[in-house]
């Protein structure tokens, strides 16, 4: 038999059924669906991530103090035992090789006049930070190492601070409050929009120096250590740590680059994406149970039908292929509304928030599908084509 | 051995089922010669294993012993697709029930077994045309079965039996599901095939039916009786 012939078959079969065949092509639609939706959006968050992170530089290294993975928690203020002294150090041990910026961040209230903005995030680092991070200004200018050095009480607002203490009217030269203590605006910074929710230009980046005497600590939160060129970030990587052993024990502070950060991350995000795909996988399997029951249900259902072609001449392997192309012309029927369902959601997703196709989970649900049929289909088919013909014929 | 002019010779055909232990037989040491061009009736009560002998000449069933030689050809230890097709090529079916798929139309019905024997299209739409207009239903060829009447729907069935030329027809009480005034016309279409060339065996009960055929088989027990 031809696989025209089988086609239409199996076609006409299936749309003098209508509704059945709706109802059990739903199943792989959703299916399909579910599996390119959950897959874009684990991608989609891998990839915004990831963005994220790079758009630090690829060059950056970071040093946290505690141990990553060793018995204390990192990050702890307890344990905390990196020190703008280390930060000063570094700085001078690898001059010639990278930019070094400590940081340290803390939380409070900004005022002007009797406007406020609460919970502002105050990042107190060295001149050189813009050299290490990408900082545009579209004001003003950036505080100097001058300015540093005699920790100058200047600050440069983020967008939100900005806005609401000065409605984004002019500002520099202003003075306002910090936690208590009085700063002259000398910048604004560029826009940065929000991740997660969080808002990136909820801050103000104030000298390390003026941080340290007004919040009165001499720990830092992390260093941030960019080499000139990318070749350098391993050798960076390794003069740092001796450095940084020199002077502290090895549970006190964790350097990791970029790329660590970024193999970390990709990590967390693909078992997130396989986990996502694999719920969704359940569901085209239940799809699929559901084609395997309806085949069945056929196969009873024209067990007479399938009696009289074996008398009028059709082999075995004729009956196996019209039950077995119906019941991959069902699934691929489902896989491919699906997948057109999920490239629209996904896109529709990708508006509001992140989501990104990925083509292997387009091919991958595509082929899934059709094995879905296959796997799904053959026992009733075999066992269509394994009726014996007077049995069949007999068959009410 | 072999005869040009014999359509089915059976020797010795003998049929048991076995279940659980228990030999039921249902036919015993079955001799029977058809000629190619007659048209034989095969009468008998029912239970006299009229049906099981029909299934094997058929090829739908499978003798336990004895040879079956059909149009020359050794059928008796063929595998299922063997038997498909001998069945598709060798052998047109007339059922009492019609047995026509409702959900095609009366043309596809007709093509059916060219499907399967792969001929061209062109070839078997010519072919189910030509044997449509031969019964009579020229006009009803894009119908639905179940439009026609019982007697039109077995003209259908008699047309497909026709579509690969097959070597006999065997109709199985092919009036048996009709009024009389169509049996009659069932009747006169076989035997004008029959007069065309065509082999024909009928299975039916019906003695006034049988008369219709050149020569009269009748089987009681499992036996034939000459």
């Amino acid at each position: 038999m031809r696989l025209n012939e089988l086609l239409s078959l199996s076609f006409n079969s299936l749309r003098s059924n209508k509704l059945r065949t709706a109802l059990t092509t739903l199943g792989i639609i959703i299916g399909v669906f579910a599996v390119i939706l959950l897959v874009s959006l684990g991608t989609g968050l891998q990839t915004y991530i990831t963005d994220q992170v790079s758009g630090l530089g690829s060059n950056l290294i970071f040093v946290i103090p505690g141990k990553v993975g060793g018995s204390r928690a990192p990050g702890g203020q307890q344990t905390n035992k990196l020190t703008f002294a280390d930060a000063k150090v570094l700085s001078a041990k690898l001059k010639d090789i990278a930019e070094v910026g400590p940081i340290i961040q803390k939380s409070g209230t900004v005022k002007f006049q009797s406007k406020s903005d609460k919970g502002t995030s105050v990042l107190g680092t060295s001149a050189n930070y813009p050299k290490i991070v990408k900082t545009n200004l579209i004001k003003g200018s950036y505080f100097t190492s001058a300015q540093e050095r005699s920790a100058a009480k200047v600050v440069i607002l983020g967008q939100t601070v900005w806005d609401k203490l000065f409605n984004s009217q002019d500002s520099l030269e202003k003075q306002i409050n910090i936690a208590g203590a009085r700063y002259t605006v000398i910048g604004i910074l560029e826009k940065k929009g929000s991740v997660f929710g969080l808002d990136q230009d909820n801050t103000v980046i104030i000298p390390i120096t003026a941080a340290q005497r007004q919040f009165g600590v001499s720990n830092v939160n992390s260093i941030y250590i960019t080499a000139l060129k990318p070749e350098l970030v391993t050798l960076v990587e390794r003069k740092a740590n001796t450095v940084l052993l020199s002077r502290l024990t090895e549970d006190d502070f964790t350097l990791q680059t970029q790329e660590q950060t970024l193999s970390t991350i990709s990590s967390i995000t693909n078992v997130l994406t396989i986990a996502l795909g694999g719920i969704a996988a359940i569901s085209l399997l239940v799809g699929g149970i559901g084609v395997m029951n309806i085949m069945l249900v056929s196969v009873t259902e024209r067990t007479k039908e399938i009696g009289l072609r074996k008398a009028l001449g059709a082999r075995r392997m004729d009956i196996l292929k019209q039950f077995l192309i119906e019941a991959i012309m069902l699934s691929l029927t489902g896989g491919l509304i699906g997948i057109a369902l999920g490239l629209g959601a996904s896109y529709l997703i990708s508006i509001f928030f992140v989501s990104q196709v990925t083509w292997w989970s387009v091919f991958l649900a595509f082929f899934f599908s059709v094995a879905v049929g296959i796997i799904f289909g053959i026992t009733p088919a075999f066992r269509a084509s394994r009726l014996s013909p007077i049995e069949a014929l007999r068959y009410e | 051995m072999k005869d040009q002019t014999l359509a089915i010779k059976l020797t010795n055909i003998s049929k048991e089922y076995v279940t659980e232990d228990i030999v039921t037989k249902v036919l015993f040491g079955i001799n029977l010669v058809v000629k190619k061009g007659e048209f034989v009736a095969i009468t008998g009560a029912s239970g006299s294993g009229k049906s099981t002998l029909l299934n094997i000449l058929g090829l739908l069933d499978t003798a336990s012993s004895g040879t079956y030689i059909l149009n020359s050809l050794d059928v008796t230890a063929l595998t299922e697709d063997e038997q498909a097709d001998i069945r598709n090529r060798e052998i047109g079916f007339v059922f009492q029930s019609f047995n026509l798929l409702k959900k095609i139309s009366v043309f596809e019905n007709v093509i059916l077994p060219a499907i399967y024997k792969g001929s061209s299209t062109q070839e078997r739409e010519g072919r189910a045309r030509e044997l449509l207009k031969a019964v009579g239903l020229e006009d009803q060829m894009y119908k639905r079965p179940n439009q026609l009447s019982g007697g039109q729907q077995q003209r259908v069935a008699i047309a497909r039996a026709l579509m690969n030329n097959p070597a006999i027809i065997l109709a199985d009480e092919p009036t048996g599901n009709l009024d009389s005034k169509s049996g009659a016309d069932i009747m006169s279409i076989l035997k004008r095939l029959n007069h065309d060339g065509n082999t024909i065996i009928m299975i039916t009960h019906d003695k006034e039916i049988a008369s219709v055929a050149s020569r009269i088989v009748v089987i009681s027990d499992g036996k034939l009786n000459k």
